[in-house]
């Protein structure tokens, strides 16, 4: 096949024509430009709800449930046989604390697959403000690995979070909680804890995750500072936070840890599922929608074909009449269709990119997102190749079918017609 | 003996749509090289019909057809294409020259697929041949811009360019002014006398036909003389 005599020819039919190519080339270019756009947007507005989520959420939650006793206190003195039920039995006391954690950590940090651990403390306590108390939760945190890990960074909307390092008796206090308290950092907090304690906290930050509920009871402290608070040693440790690598090796890792501990050990998959289900509707939503106007685009490519095709009958039995093949022709066509889609392709990216650009500078601002300040838009290159080769693709079968026809004309038919 | 260019034997063709009609009977003809030969007879009696399976663009016959000696019935699609453009030109009633092409384009392309020859050769043979139909100096316009008479000399230069050992004709000065018909006449008497060139065309044309070198009469799908 000589490609460049066909490529000529496609070029020669289609800019003897060039309104038709245009408004085709246009269609493939609106086509990808709102691929383009959605995908960005959509893909962008994802990561941020998932952040929002996911990035503050362990991949595996290592902590102590309490949990209904398996085994009932009477069924150890009697034959089990004959007791039917025991009714209102209490959840068996146990300690919240995880035992013998300093091997646990060794053990975890010594896998290859964990990328770190943020240990915490969590604790009960009531922020008081006159006669009321609010309810609240204290976390004891290792500032330096929740900031690295966890990205807490991004929430603390005020303050500076790494003076919890020093400060023994600093407090990061939740938005909600400060708002209702009307303190301003650098005020004092008196905390009590239910064991009776009574403690007093100079607060150094603000913390503000776009949750509301969490908002209204969440702050922090060091693990030194919560296990005063709780009046335990310093080995007391209710939670390990881990992050992995790789989130999908968590499922396999909670089950070897429940394996040989007792403990509960929970991972990203089992706490956030809906997250998941959210993002590849919306991901559904969007490729549905980028198809639809492709194959719209795409019909009209094979409109404007169809035409070139009568209207170029005699080229194409002169054309077989002088010695080229059915697949000459076919190619031909198929030439002139891919023309549109690369000439179209392109376009649709720029114009898509521009889009886009210009979604990113809208301003966006909501208290829910302290971080964010304009339109998140994702700018993976991915989007683009996927966009380019989606319009190659969908020209080539709409030039294809036409195609097809003007390969089998009978030259014979048309020569003799006249 | 001279050397035969084109060869029938015992072919016949049958329309199948409408009904079934049997267009052309027991055909036996051939051409030997630098014979100038004209089929004539009534519309419908299978003369154009007869010239398109010569042609071998028309497949759907029984018998067999050799040109050059070589037998070409049962080929494939693709190497009749092949030797269509290195063997055969086709000179229309119509013509058919791409409007969208200079004139001098027009002439390359059957040579272009062809490939023998380099893009610049190619192209001086083009030119070479519309100045030998005395319209070298329209090789640059389009082919949408030229006058009918100049469109058929360029037509015939398209089909001169790869040099074939048999043109054929399907009435090529059908839709041409008497001036004009006598041209292309004159054109190809010479192409056959002075180049050697085998021509067969179909024509309705008393006159044109009693100025070739061999009439063959059709009649009813029969050959009559």
């Amino acid at each position: 096949m000589n490609i460049p005599l066909i490529s000529k020819i496609a070029k020669n039919h289609l800019l003897s024509r060039i309104k038709q190519p245009i408004v085709a080339a246009l269609g493939v270019m609106f086509g990808i430009g709102t691929f383009i756009v959605l995908v960005s947007f959509m893909t962008g507005l994802n990561a941020l709800l998932d952040g929002l989520v996911l990035n503050r959420t362990p991949h595996i939650h290592i902590y102590n449930e309490i949990e209904a006793s398996e085994i009932q206190p009477i069924e150890r003195k009697l034959n089990p046989s004959e007791i039917a039920n025991v009714y209102s039995v209490k959840p068996k006391r146990n300690l919240q604390r995880i035992a013998n954690v300093d091997a646990l950590q060794r053990e975890l940090l010594a896998d290859e697959k964990v990328r770190g651990i943020s240990p915490q403390v969590s604790a009960q306590a009531f922020y008081m403000a006159g006669d009321v108390a609010l309810n609240g939760i204290i976390n004891g945190i290792d500032i330096q690995q929740e900031m690295e890990l966890f990205s807490m960074g991004d929430y603390i909307v005020a303050g500076d979070p790494t003076q919890l390092n020093y400060l023994d008796n600093g407090i990061i206090i939740g938005k909600g909680v400060a708002d209702k308290l009307l303190v301003d950092i650098g005020d004092r907090i008196q905390i009590t804890t239910p064991n009776g304690g009574v403690f007093n906290l100079k607060i150094i930050g603000f913390y503000q995750s776009g949750l509301a509920e969490i908002d209204n009871i969440q702050s922090y402290v060091n693990i030194k500072r919560a296990q005063i608070l709780l009046g335990e040693k310093s080995n007391y440790i209710t939670d390990l936070n881990v992050k992995l690598h790789d989130m999908d090796d968590a499922p396999e890792m909670s089950r070897l840890i429940e394996s040989y501990r007792d403990i509960s050990a929970v991972t990203i998959q089992e706490a956030n599922a809906q997250f998941e289900t959210g993002t590849s509707i919306r991901n559904l939503i969007t490729y549905a929608v980028s198809v639809t106007l492709l194959v719209v685009a795409g019909f009209g490519i094979y409109n404007i074909l169809n035409m070139l095709i009568y209207e170029k009958m005699n080229d194409i039995a002169i054309l077989k009449a002088t010695g080229y093949t059915g697949a000459d022709v076919q190619w031909i066509f198929i030439f002139q269709a891919l023309l549109i889609g690369i000439v179209g392709g392109a376009l649709g990216l720029l114009l898509g990119f521009g889009l886009s650009v210009l979604i990113s500078q809208i301003p966006f601002e909501t208290e829910a997102l302290p971080t964010v300040k304009t339109y998140p838009v994702n700018f993976s290159p991915r989007y683009y190749v996927i966009g380019i080769v989606f319009a190659l693709v969908s020209t080539f079968f709409a030039g294809y079918l036409p195609s097809r026809k003007a390969r089998s004309i009978d030259p014979v038919e048309i020569l003799r017609g006249q | 003996m001279t050397k035969t260019i084109l060869r029938t034997e015992n072919v016949n063709k049958y329309f199948r749509k409408p009904v079934l009609f049997h267009v052309l009977k027991d055909i036996n003809i051939s051409i030997n090289k630098g014979e100038f030969v004209s089929i004539m007879g009534k519309s419908g009696c299978g003369k154009s019909t007869l010239l398109y399976i010569l042609s071998t663009m028309d497949t759907d016959y029984d018998g067999d057809l050799y040109i050059n000696e070589k037998k070409v019935t049962g080929l494939s699609k693709n190497e009749l294409a092949y030797l269509r453009s290195k063997e055969i030109g086709f000179i229309f009633q119509f013509h058919y020259l791409l409007s969208d092409f200079s004139v001098v384009e027009n002439v390359m392309l059957p040579a272009l697929k062809l490939g023998a020859k380099s893009k610049t050769d190619i192209r001086k043979d083009a030119i070479q041949k519309l100045e030998m139909l005395n319209i070298g100096h329209i090789a640059n316009k389009k082919a949408s811009k030229i006058s009918g008479g100049e469109k058929q000399r360029a037509a015939i230069a398209r089909c001169l360019i790869n040099n074939p050992s048999i043109i054929m004709g399907d009435e090529p000065t059908g839709n041409l002014d008497s001036k004009n018909s006598q041209n292309v006449f004159r054109i190809l008497r010479e192409l056959s006398d002075e180049y050697g060139l085998s021509l067969l065309v179909v024509t309705h044309d008393h006159d044109f036909a009693g100025q070739t070198d061999r009439i063959i009469e059709m009649g009813d799908g029969h050959i009559i003389s």
